[in-house]
């Protein structure tokens, strides 16, 4: 089974909940940069960028190197969180039916009994 | 308290629902093989889409169509064959609606009474399962995704 780690789910979450950190992975998609030129593209401070890039890093979903001076910022692994997230969309579509699904065999179920 | 629906991606083309229901097998299976009954939980009022129609000719080579919208003209319609059909324990129907669609193949089976229902897809190819699954419309519409998933995490707490 996949399990779901919660604590994952959050930093995720949190993660991705704020715009600009959106915006850097959006970038970072379409190519890697330094935190320079990301606090350039981005209209921030480094000390600013610095911390959106450590959250990020930290839910994985950017890996950094030190090159040299300069700090390169890719994207991580988040591959499986983003898996995890579409999962867990599908899996509560199918919660909804079921759950409802429940009523009606308890309803046939009870119809049965009436039949009888 | 409602039993946990499980989801498990089995390899990169397939993935599992598990269920159990409080219901013997035949129950179930009638739930899922009449429109009449299919109607009153295949479109929850969580998932905020109705199902506008359902049209189930329930037999080996017969073909189904459910539409989905607000109305007529935003319906969009989900539709195949059943392949197999075998009361009360199995159901296995294509996804004819996109080019690659999975196969499905729901089994029940009897636990003390209950059913442990067994919701298989199966894609013809990895990149099947992801144009499935919307995984290829890149990473805004994961991000939507998240984002709503966020706001229903939040709702409940």
């Amino acid at each position: 089974m996949v399990q779901y780690s919660l604590e994952r789910l959050d930093a995720s979450f949190s993660a991705l909940s704020d715009a600009t950190r959106r915006g850097v992975l959006e970038q970072l998609g379409r190519s890697d940069a330094s935190i320079t030129e990301l606090a350039d593209k981005f209209h921030m401070t480094l000390t600013g960028m610095k911390k959106h890039v450590g959250v990020l890093e930290h839910a994985g979903f950017v890996a950094t190197e030190k090159v040299g001076r300069v700090r390169r910022c890719r994207l991580g692994q988040r591959r499986l969180e983003e898996e995890v997230a579409w999962l867990e969309n599908y899996r509560q579509v199918w919660a909804a039916r079921f759950d409802a699904l429940d009523q009606v065999v308890k309803d046939l179920k009870r119809k049965e009994k009436v039949d009888d | 308290m409602t039993n946990p629906t499980r989801i498990e991606r089995t390899s990169e083309r397939e993935l599992v629902v598990t269920r159990m229901f409080d219901g013997p097998p035949r129950i179930v299976f009638e739930a899922w093989t009449t429109p009449a009954l299919m109607k009153k939980w295949w479109a929850p009022k969580s998932l905020g889409v109705p199902l506008l129609s359902c049209e189930m000719d329930v037999r080996t080579g017969g073909g189904y169509r459910l539409a989905f919208g607000q109305d007529e003209a935003s319906a969009f319609a989900f539709f195949g064959k059943y392949i197999e059909v075998t009361p009360p324990s199995r159901l296995v129907w294509t996804n004819e609606e996109e080019p690659d669609g999975a196969v499905t193949t729901v089994t029940f089976e009897d636990r003390d009474g209950g059913t442990l229902l067994t919701l298989h897809e199966l894609y013809p190819s990895k990149e099947a399962f992801d144009a499935g699954h919307g995984a290829e419309d890149g990473l805004a519409e994961q991000f939507a995704q998240l984002d709503e998933l966020l706001a229903g995490l939040v709702a409940k707490t």
